[in-house]
């Protein structure tokens, strides 16, 4: 049961409700009353998105359609480039699913500047991205998820991976009235290497869910995941993270981190970190927190005459850059720290 | 220049300061000794302005003005300066950049204006080294990882780059070694001018061989239970504290 299943088939029953398990915090059946017509062709003001002018091509999506050549995300062995991927959802009250493969052959290095850009409201948008990286291939995806408060949004990344593939993300993003971001990944151990980080930073009464799975089915694999989050108002921040590690899978070495920050007292963070592990000799942790701001911390900063509000602003922009800090790409870290410092909440 | 008459202050339910009255005039350094729980601590959270620390009688002034109806950063601004027992650590957040930012935020405050990058780091390096600190420390976040010396010294580089009038010491000695007890020592010495009075908060009086007061004062009970010079640190090494804190 999908988001893109229900607009297909016109048909609420197929959308995702709080009775499967993996969508409890993230119920769209009791959400979506009724299916919006499907998303016209439309022309956006599509000048410009989040990341600018980074890297050296463009891949649009406007309402579910590609305006473009989608062969962007096709690189040949030993091929590298940096390409925007930009989701625009330009039809208030309307919905379409998009699906997208994402290859790379071997030696390929790609930098993937994915956004999601929500010019209307009230819009349900479904993007699958099929992704698969040959031996070698490196992948960094930086995703910046811009919907709009009132557009419903599930994004979904399937990743398999050759030995010895590099894929690292990033997922920032500031919540929908229902948003999704969800990462799986087939993970074959044999050197590959993966790190999947993300931020959300949640005010008003918006929603983001960072949802991931990472399959660990051979040797020497290697994971490492760092998210957190910082919620205010009446924002809810769900951070679902599963590691598993199949039998036979030894010498994996997995982390994962999440670490959130409540602000009010109705803000909402429920979170699940699962690692699975069915072999013997791997070296596996996890770390899951959720609390307010420092107070010492924040009377420390005032002492030195900084005011509460500037400090407040400053800790939290702290506590999020450790992950801004791990992207790769320069041009991207520094538009996400620009993205952290205006989304500044509370 | 600091003037406390008969303050009380509460933490919760608890009555921790009862009645404490203290003159500390511009250039001097004043020492405040006595035993766990006396008030130490709360005496330095209520004079800087620390949430949860509730003050239910007096007054306290910097130069005539009620520093208590001020924020804590509003307090800073007009040159209060707390040295923390426990200094905080600030993950994320380069001592470098949060120094700046303090800086700028006092001299906004006052109406001064912003300090240039360059002048910043000109003064950084001439007073890291003469706390002979190593400057790389600076660009790393704040305190994170630091031992518990270099806490301490970058306590002292703080309060020498802000050059603050009111300087309060909260057990600046604890967690030092007698080499790094002597490199902060001096850093406060350094400090010590005819414009600028010191507060030092501290248990033992080892400290005190090193930064030398100008009077003693023995904390008991949540006020001044006696006053003296120098010699009177020395006798409460000999003594301790029990004949304040039975007469309390």
């Amino acid at each position: 049961m999908t988001l893109s299943l229900a607009l297909e088939a016109r048909d609420l029953s197929q959308l995702p409700s709080r009775r499967d398990e993996d969508w409890r915090w993230t119920d769209l059946r009791g959400l979506i009353r009724e299916l919006p017509a499907p998303s016209p062709e439309a022309t956006a003001d599509v000048s410009a998105g989040p990341f600018g002018t980074e890297g050296e091509a463009e891949l649009l999506v406007v309402n579910g359609r590609v305006c473009g050549d989608a062969g962007l995300l096709v690189l040949r062995e030993g091929e590298a480039r940096v390409v925007r991927l930009r989701f625009v959802s330009a039809t208030a009250a309307t919905g379409h699913g998009v699906k997208l493969a994402v290859s790379l052959a071997p030696g390929a290095h790609l930098t993937l500047l994915e956004s999601y850009e929500g010019q209307a409201p009230d819009y349900l948008v479904d993007a699958a991205l099929n992704v698969r990286l040959e031996t070698g291939a490196r992948l960094e995806r930086v995703v910046l998820a811009g919907d709009h408060a009132e557009g419903v949004s599930v994004s979904t990344a399937s990743v398999s991976l050759a030995p010895g593939a590099d894929f690292a993300q990033t997922v920032l993003t500031d919540g929908a009235r229902r948003q999704r971001l969800e990462t799986r990944v087939e993970h074959p151990g044999e050197s590959a290497v993966v790190r999947m980080d993300g931020a959300y930073l949640i005010a008003d009464r918006r929603h983001a869910d960072l949802t991931t799975a990472v399959n660990h089915s051979g040797t020497d694999g290697t994971t490492d995941q760092l998210v957190k989050g910082v919620v205010a108002d009446q924002g809810r921040g769900v951070f679902q993270g599963r590691i598993t590690v199949s039998p036979g899978a030894d010498r994996t070495d997995a982390r994962m981190g999440h670490h959130a920050l409540l602000l009010s007292d109705r803000a909402e963070v429920n979170a699940k970190p699962e690692l699975l592990i069915f072999a013997d000799d791997v070296a596996c942790a996890h770390g899951n927190t959720v609390g307010a701001l420092d107070e010492d911390a924040l009377f420390y900063a005032q002492q030195r005459g900084i005011p509460e509000a500037e400090a407040r602003a400053m800790l939290t922009e702290a506590f999020i850059g450790e992950v801004i800090d791990r992207i790769v790409h320069n041009g991207a870290r520094e538009v996400a720290r620009a993205w952290a410092a205006k989304r500044r909440v509370g | 220049m600091l003037s406390i008459k008969n303050l009380h202050a509460r933490v919760e339910a608890a009555e921790i300061l009862k009645g404490l009255s203290l003159e500390l005039p511009a250039g001097e350094v004043h020492a405040i000794m006595g035993p766990n729980g006396a008030g130490k601590s709360t005496l330095s959270y209520v004079l800087t302005g620390r949430q949860g620390y509730e003050v239910t009688d007096g007054t306290a002034t910097l130069d005539g003005e009620d520093l208590l109806s001020l924020e804590a950063n509003e307090r800073a601004a007009r040159g209060v300066f707390l040295s923390f027992q426990y200094p905080l650590e600030i993950p994320g957040v380069p001592a470098m950049t949060f120094l700046r930012t303090a800086m700028n935020a006092q001299h906004k405050a006052r109406g001064e204006p912003e300090v240039s990058a360059t002048e910043f780091l000109k003064r950084a390096r001439e007073v890291a080294g003469q706390l002979k600190m190593d400057f790389d420390m600076l660009k790393r976040p704040l305190n994170v990882g630091f031992s518990g010396g270099e806490k301490k010294r970058m306590e002292i580089f703080q309060m020498a780059m802000l050059s603050p009038r009111l300087l309060i010491l909260d057990e600046t000695d604890s967690g030092l070694d007698i080499d790094a007890l002597k490199i902060v020592a001096d850093g406060v010495n350094a400090l010590r001018s005819p414009d600028r009075a010191m507060l030092v908060i501290t248990h033992y009086q080892r400290l005190l061989d090193y930064i030398r007061p100008d009077k003693v004062h023995v904390l008991a009970a949540g006020r001044i239970a006696a006053t003296g010079g120098p010699e009177l640190a020395h006798e409460l090494e000999r003594e301790g504290y029990d004949k304040y804190a039975r007469a309390a």
